[in-house]
């Protein structure tokens, strides 16, 4: 790849004419030695599993395996729709809501989703991607381009930082990918390069610092409310950016600072199970139920 | 860089509920299979960190177990997987260990068949990405994102050489390469993570040069199917 930071991605797309999305097809084909048209079929591939996850996690029974969750995309949706007291939201970010947790309850429940760029944090993309399309009636083209743009975004937070739980908290996990589909969003609706980079430190910011305490250890409390959250923050973020709000601190240096705090983060705040919301009395006592007497060593 | 292309970041398509616990988990118990050259009569899983805390919420035990049987990341047959490998004949036994270890996802999955046997260790980094770092007693670092080629030979003057002239004529490029050695004179391991999936009889080739005790590939791009006894296609046997 010819870029390791956004500052370079951004120059690099502004140097050329090319979108983000269009600037990691070609960076792809020239790192694996594959056609773009290969390469864009798998994506293309990655976004009908998204959309089958989206549908699924509204219509099918998502009782995840260990029983804590499931169904809440439902009721998020169908309160939404049923017009008897409109979301706080409104129709269309109440709907990426929905979307976003639907796919992380499919997840949770061992069903089928792309990793984005977590299993954790699968939800936030596909949240807001398909709920985005649906509003602003896009063909599939400009999601898979969208795909690759929030690809390189991931790409660049990953190299400098972390995107798992384990390594750096849920900042790296669940907050790389409201990053990614902050960015991939604001180029998607018509942004620039530079702004789509804006969006990215913008929303890295808002999740630095958050831990990674999954009860019993499992990806479902807090990780699937997370996403839905997740997707509502990359509307906020892409919607600043498009509006020429900058983040102060230039995103590479924000990306820098994810790194610093997760390096500090405690182990037992690093998807462990052994601090934070796991740890508390109701943490304790499911891990209790799902583990045996012992609870989980 | 620790993660290379779009895919390692979008991707993979994967069966949840997380991907460091259960794709990760499949993959390196796929990169095990694959090392051994032929599915396992017995597998010890030895699991570290994060993987010792919550394999059996996550489903760590069934993708790895899923992975020995060669079960791609995505396969809907993975939460069967123990049930699977029950039926197979397949003996797993986990051994969640205490001590601290460099990365929180560790594992170490000895496997047997007669009198084959390999020892893998590798964690799992996040969005399903690996890192292969002990293969026996050898230190070497992979990611098995490309055909890897494993060499077990004995420590000589030219020996690489002689390995990548049978690749440079498969027009086979390598992209990345190590070698570790138990002692001087003794027996070696050479990796060699290529560009292009490696042709059966340069493999062959490799297999029969002088000192060289076995030859296998590791390549979880192809999909896998199920076969319970058969050998790998890439896997080549000295016969003694």
């Amino acid at each position: 790849m010819r870029f390791t930071s956004l500052k370079q991605l951004s120059d690099l797309c502004e140097q050329e004419g090319a979108t983000i999305g269009r600037m990691m097809v070609v960076e792809q084909a020239r790192e694996t030695g594959q056609s773009e048209e290969r390469i864009v079929a798998q994506m293309a591939s990655y976004y009908e599993v998204m959309k089958e996850a989206v549908r699924k996690g509204l219509h099918d029974d998502t009782r995840s395996r260990s029983g804590l969750t499931g169904g809440d995309a439902k009721r998020v949706r169908e309160s939404a729709l049923s017009g008897v007291r409109p979301p706080s939201l409104g129709g269309e970010a109440s709907a990426a809501l929905a979307y976003a947790l639907a796919v992380s309850e499919v997840n949770a429940s061992m069903g089928r989703v792309i990793a984005t760029p977590t299993a954790g944090s699968c939800g936030i993309i596909p949240g807001v991607f398909v709920s985005s399309q649906e509003r602003f009636v896009w063909d599939d083209e400009t999601l898979v381009q969208g795909l690759f743009a929030a690809g390189a975004i991931g790409y660049v937070i990953a190299n400098n930082s972390f995107v798992s739980g384990a390594e750096g908290g849920c900042q790296a996990e669940v907050g790389s990918a409201i990053g990614m589909a902050a960015g991939a969003l604001t180029e998607m609706r018509g942004g620039t390069p530079e702004q789509a980079m804006h969006a990215v430190g913008l929303a890295l910011k808002n999740s630095l610092g958050l831990i990674c305490d999954p009860v019993g250890g499992l990806v479902e409390i807090p990780c699937i409310v997370r996403n839905g959250f997740g997707a509502v923050t990359a509307l906020a973020a892409a919607d600043m950016a498009l509006a020429g709000v900058r983040s102060a601190i230039p995103s590479d240096e924000v990306i820098g600072v994810m790194l610093e705090v997760g390096s500090a983060m405690p182990e037992k705040h690093r998807e462990t199970a052994k601090g934070g919301l796991a740890q508390t009395p109701t943490g304790r006592k499911i891990m209790k139920e799902l583990y045996g007497k012992e609870g989980k060593s | 860089m620790r993660f290379k292309d779009v895919f390692s970041i979008i991707g993979p398509s994967m069966i949840g509920p997380s991907s460091s616990h259960t794709a990760g988990a499949v993959r390196l118990g796929r990169t095990a299979r694959q090392a051994l050259g032929t599915a396992p009569f017995e597998a010890d899983i030895h699991l570290y960190g994060s993987f010792a805390d919550t394999y059996r919420g996550h489903g760590t035990d069934l993708a790895l177990v899923a992975g020995l049987l060669d079960f791609d990341t995505d396969d809907a047959r993975i939460r069967n997987a123990l049930v699977v490998a029950t039926e197979a004949g397949v003996t797993v036994r986990f051994h969640p260990e205490r001590p601290p270890v460099a990365h929180p996802n560790t594992a170490t999955i000895a496997l047997r068949r007669g009198e084959e046997g390999i020892r893998v260790t590798g964690r799992s980094i996040g969005g399903g990405n690996i890192e292969i770092v002990g293969i026996d007693r050898f230190d070497v670092k992979f990611t098995a994102n490309y055909p890897t080629l494993l060499v077990f030979h004995g420590d000589r003057a030219g020996m690489i050489a002689e390995v990548t002239d049978v690749l440079m004529r498969a027009q086979v490029n390598i992209s990345h390469m190590e070698v570790d050695r138990e002692s001087r004179n003794g027996e070696a391991l050479t990796v060699i993570e290529c560009d292009q999936p490696i042709p059966s009889a340069e493999l062959n080739r490799i297999g029969r040069l002088p000192n060289v005790s076995k030859v296998r590939v590791i390549n979880l791009s192809e999909t896998s199917s199920y076969a319970d006894t058969e050998a790998s296609p890439g896997g080549v046997d000295r016969q003694p």
